[in-house]
Order: structure tokens, then sequence, then C-alpha cells
């Protein structure tokens, strides 16, 4: 029976912050817009940011964009396209009054207008006093960002495809994208949605790591698509961990816990952060204490049967602290782990929380990639926005406040130069029977019966590989060791098979494909980090720990084809102002 | 009595449907909602049943809050359901997810 095709505008995969607000943008000009997204949309992961959106408003202390655009590059360490930079800075004030005036109920001072608050990496005048720069909706900001985002794309008749799971995107001979090929859950059937430009906003893939923060869907599936189509991966060696999240569940332990005076034993009991930070103690950077933490297990030191953890204790500070000052982690430690933190001490290890890296974009969202003509040329009719994009301005490290912005302005900025790409490109181009068939190959492969290993058995393995060799301790051998581990790894995905062969609501079918999505975002991130040989941002390494501007200020590229590293340069030169040159990064 | 090929298929379909329904947003509502599908969810009567289908359509922030034991709900029966689903995380196998 032949698929039925569907025909679109705009087809925008993701309905997180970014796929909605560009959605939103492009529904409001009467255009035909189709979102499809695996969950229903306001059960995205944008739901789960609780911090708020960074803009320079400037309604609680002195502020500015440019001071805005200055911690984000140092923030970066200085790996930021700093033109895109600039853009967000500058953007992030007319956006959030556009949230504001959709319906997001932000916090308010006295005088009516946003509260901010202040948050780590911000500064006044370039690196001076604190500034105030988060306007936030209490502790749910991305809920209620999200919440009405989806409200006002339902007004602006939207067209959702909701449960629906795309398999790949649909390629012509000349390289330009024309849609994907999408598959109901419900009922298993597939469609073609043709469409005359795509939107990748299918946000990030913490799922890969064993210990993450990140909820069941962030598979990076997106990523993973712009890999098959051809499209390499920037930057994916950088991606943040928490030092403490719950061990074995992965949900964050704010650092307000050590910030109240908690600290951390290893299985001995011993304060081990006395040998590696010996004044900041658990109070030394993330990374350090991550990397201390693994250490600690690494050389036979951790706590539990397995001694794969270690222990953080609170117990000291009584009960009237821990649950007064903690309420967040008392609950967390009473419903996951059945214990009060007042009396009994937290299994902890780092938990994998944010990509910076991610499809390679302009700052139009446009998807770029090395071809003849140089590094960036634009890939027609393909966009991207979100974690699952990268800009890049996040470069090495993001600032907190910086990634519900970054899927706002760019998700808005998606919506803008589709507007424009639609009216150039009026018509939908031709799609041929061969430009379908990688991606009806790619889901019939799940097809295949007889016997064979469990999706869950290979994702249990792959999620620990890349846990033990591209977590918080990089160095030549253990990252050596994981390419060859996860290249075995994706030989034995070929040999697993679904028992599970039903159309309706087969669940086990989607991880299947997620599996898929994981391999190739994890051969990604090990390959890149693997090859950066240096530290910066979040990628630290322990035989390379400084910084080396001279031979790694560039972008990674890694390609899918022939598993192949490529780099270019960082676009140091901002739209209208002066660049911020690389200095030590130093808070 | 035991069940007909059809209505196993029937309960086999719906636990599909609802696994797929506990996906969430957020990773406490993963967690949460899946150890009770797979543990407690078979033990419930069919008003039980239905109410954890109930429990499903709210939006994530309010399950979240339910579950955290941040708020209470209303509901009686909702109320008795969040206990258990707390209750089955609590009392599962260490270090299952």
């Amino acid at each position: 029976m032949p698929i039925p095709h569907r025909k679109f505008d705009a087809l925008i995969i993701g309905a997180g912050g970014a796929g909605l607000n560009a959605a939103l943008r492009l529904a409001s000009a009467d255009l035909r817009v189709a979102v499809v997204s695996k969950v229903f949309p306001t059960r995205s992961h944008t739901v789960a940011a609780q911090g708020g959106v960074n803009a320079a408003l400037a309604n609680v202390l002195p502020d500015d964009w440019h001071w805005h655009m200055f911690d984000t590059v140092k923030g970066s360490d200085y790996l930021g396209d700093q033109d895109a930079i600039e853009y967000m800075c500058r953007e992030a004030i007319p956006t959030v009054y556009e949230l504001e005036h959709a319906g997001v109920p932000f916090s308010r001072i006295d005088d009516g207008r946003i509260y901010q608050r202040a948050f780590g990496g911000q500064s006044q005048n370039f690196g001076g006093d604190q500034a105030a720069r988060t306007c936030a909706a209490a502790d749910r900001t991305g809920h209620a960002i999200l919440h009405t985002l989806y409200q006002q794309n339902v007004r602006a008749r939207t067209h959702f495809f909701d449960e629906y799971f795309a398999i790949d995107l649909i390629r012509d001979e000349e390289g330009a994208i024309l849609g994907a090929l999408v598959l109901e859950i419900e009922t298993g059937e597939t469609l073609i949605i043709e469409a005359k430009a795509t939107l990748l906003a299918t946000g990030g893939h913490g799922q890969v790591f064993r210990t993450t923060t990140n909820a069941f869907i962030n598979t990076g599936d997106g990523m993973a698509m712009a890999l098959r189509a051809g499209v390499p991966l920037m930057d994916m060696e950088f991606y943040q961990f928490h030092p403490t999240g719950v061990a074995g569940k992965g949900m964050l332990i704010t650092e307000g816990a050590r910030g109240e005076g908690g600290y951390l034993i290893n299985g001995d009991g011993e304060r081990f952060m006395e040998r590696y930070a010996p004044r900041a103690l658990d109070l030394a950077s993330r990374d350090v204490v991550a990397r201390s933490m693994v250490t600690e297990i690494r050389e036979g030191r951790g706590a539990g049967p397995d001694k794969d953890h270690v222990m953080l204790r609170l117990d000291h500070l009584g009960a009237d602290v821990v649950h007064r000052r903690l309420p967040g982690i008392t609950d967390i430690c009473r419903v996951f782990l059945g214990i009060d933190p007042a009396e009994q001490p937290i299994p902890v290890f780092p938990t994998a929380h944010y990509a910076m890296g991610g499809i390679p974009t302009d700052r139009y969202a446009r998807v770029v990639a090395p071809a003849r003509h140089g590094p960036e040329e634009i890939v027609p009719g393909l966009y991207a926005a979100g974690e699952c994009a990268c800009v890049s301005v996040h470069g090495a490290n993001r600032l907190g406040g910086n990634s519900l912005l970054d899927i706002l302005v760019f998700g808005r900025a998606a919506g803008t130069d589709i507007l424009d790409y639609v009216a150039e490109n009026p018509n939908h181009r031709p799609m041929r029977e061969a430009d379908i068939e990688p991606a009806l190959t790619r889901l019939g492969r799940w097809d295949r019966t007889g016997e064979g290993e469990s999706v869950a058995a290979v994702k249990a393995d792959l999620r620990k590989l890349m846990e033990d060799h591209c977590g918080v301790f990089r160095d030549d051998a253990t990252m050596a060791e994981g390419v060859e581990k996860l290249k075995a790894l994706r030989e034995r995905v070929e040999h697993v098979r679904l028992k599970d062969q039903s159309r309706t609501f087969n669940t086990a079918r989607i991880e299947a494909l997620e599996l898929d999505n994981l391999v190739d975002v994890g051969m990604a991130t090990l390959m890149s980090a693997y090859h950066r040989q240096e530290s910066r941002g979040a990628h630290s390494r322990v035989d390379y720990p400084e910084r080396d501007d001279e031979q790694w200020m560039k972008h990674s590229l890694y390609a899918r084809d022939g598993d192949s590293m490529d780099y270019k340069p960082v676009r140091t030169k901002p739209l209208t102002v002066e660049s911020f040159p690389p200095k030590a990064r130093v808070y | 009595m035991y069940p007909t090929d059809a209505a196993t298929a029937e309960i086999s379909a719906q636990a599909a449907r609802l696994r797929w329904q506990c996906r969430r947003g957020m990773l406490e509502l993963d967690l949460l909602l899946n150890r009770f599908l797979e543990t407690g969810f078979a033990a419930l009567d069919d008003a039980g049943r239905a109410d954890f289908v109930r429990l499903l359509g709210y939006q994530d922030q309010i399950i979240h809050d339910w579950l955290m034991g941040q708020a209470v709900p209303a509901d009686a029966a909702l109320r008795q359901l969040v206990g258990q689903i707390r209750a089955a995380m609590r009392d599962g196998p260490a270090g299952a997810c």
C-alpha cells in the first residue's frame, strides 16, 4: 500500500520551546504548519526548566545587553560565535516582552515590572559587580512558557501530529530537505510529511549517559537524523555535568546542599575533597568536584555494594536546616530513596545535564555544513533550534538562564527566516521514490525477526559505556578504549531483534529507533571528545589540563560517514561591537 | 474464568498505551510512573486503573507537585493513588529505575 503524503509549508519536529515558538511565528503569518511530537506537546522537556530566561531588562539592577554578551562569551570559554551571541543578547529583550504579551506569568517586582534574579556568571560592566538578569515565573518558568506557547499555537491553528515519531529526513539528490517520514505510534502507520522547510527542534540527548537529569524522551533524535542526512554534528564533546545527581537515578541535588555545609565522603567515610581542593573543599568548581568523585570510585574507594558512587552528608546540619532550607532535596530523598537526608547520607554521582553541541546552524537557525565552497554552506530547506542545535551561543559551557533564552530566540529566528524562505520557494520540490528509500530501510530493519539481543540490554550497556569512557573523567586511554567498545556495541545493534512485531502502540519499536539515535549521538560525542586535546569549558581532560587557543580555538565537526572529524574556525567578530579576545576564565 | 485472547490483547494494548503516556517531560515523573506501571498497576481494580488514566491526563507540573509531596490532590481517589505510586518507588528494589 502506498504511503500517504501530507503537504505543509513548514514541518517542525519537536514541540518544546524552540519548536513551538517557531510554529507560532509561522502559523500567525497564516502558513500551514505541522508540528510532529513523539509525546503530547506539553510533555516536552522544556517543562522541566525551572531557572528562567536571561535578558538585560535592568529592572532590578543596572544592565546592558553588551554586558550579557560579555558574560556569555566568557562563559563559553571563548568558543561561542560572537555574532550569534550578540544577536541572542540583543534579541533577549524583545523576546521576553513578546512572551509576557503572549501570557507567560513572569514574577513581578512591586511596581509591576518583571522580577529578575541573580545567577552565577552574570556581571555588570564586563566582569564587575553581580548582575540580576534572569526572568522567571516562580520556579516553573519552563512549564509556564511551554503551556503559553502551546495554547497560542492552538489558537493560531498550528496542526499538531501528537505521538508521531520522526523516522528520518527526506533528502533529494541535490541535498535539499523535502520533509520527513514519520510514524504514528498509536497505529504503527507511516506518513510522509512534505514541507518547503523543516525545522529540527528535538532537544537534547542526556539519555546517552547512565546518570542524567534528562527525561526518557531526550534521545538525540534530531541530531541523529541530521547525521544520517549527511550533516555533521558540532562541538559534541562539550556536555555539562552536575557533580551531585542521585546515584543510579540522575535527579539533581542542587549545589545549595554543599553551600549549606554538606560535604562528600567516599566508601571509607573519608572527606576526600580535602585531598583534591584543600581550600575550596566541596565548593570547588563543578568539574573539579565531579572529577574527584569519579577518581575516588575508579580507585576503588566508592561507596555501596558495587562501590560505584560516593555519599553526600547533610546529617550534621540538623533536621531544621535540612528540611527548611533544602526542601526540594528532602522531597527527592524521601520519594526516591526512602531516606531523610537529615539522618542518612545521600548516594551521589555526577549527572549529565545539558548539551552545548549539536546540529551546526547560523544565527538565522539555518543548518550549515561543510561543502564545496566552505565550511558553512546552507543545507536547503533545513533548520535547527534549541538544545539539538549548535549556533553556537554556549561554546564550551552554557550559563544558567541562557538555555531557555536560546530556544526562544532561535526558535523565533527560525520562524522568521522560514517565512522568507517559503516566500522565495513557494512550491514543494518534487519527491522521488528513491528519496524516501533510506528512511524506509531504517524503519524496515526493525521488522527482522529471529533470535537476538534486546534493545534494553544494549541501551544499558551504551549508557554505562558513555558514563565510564566519556563522562567527567577524560584522558586518551579511557576514551580510546571507549571508542573501540562503542564500535563493537554499534555492531551489536545490528543483531538486536524485536520480539513484539505488532503495529498498535508498539513502544518497543520506538525504543529501538531511539537506540539507533543514541548510538549515533554517542559516537559523535565520544569521537569529538577523544580528538580534542585540551581542556576548555565543560570538556576537561586529565592529560591536557590547559586551554590551548593556538591549536584548539575551533569548532569540532563529527561526520557519521567514516566517523571522521573536521574543524572550522570560531566566529570571533560580532555584528556591531568589538570582539572579546580570549582571556583566562577566572571568576 | 480465564480471559479470552481478545481480552488479553486488549489488556496488553492498554498497557502499551499507558507506557507511552508515562513518558513525560520530567525525569522524576518518568521514574515514578514507569515504576508504578511495572509493579503496582496490575494489582489495581477497574476503578483504580481508571484513576491512573485520569492522573496521566494532568499537566506534568501538577503531577510532579503531587508525587513529590508538595501538593495534595483534592480528589480522594487520586490522593490514594499518589500514595501508592510513592510507596512503589520507596519500597521497590534499590537502584532500579
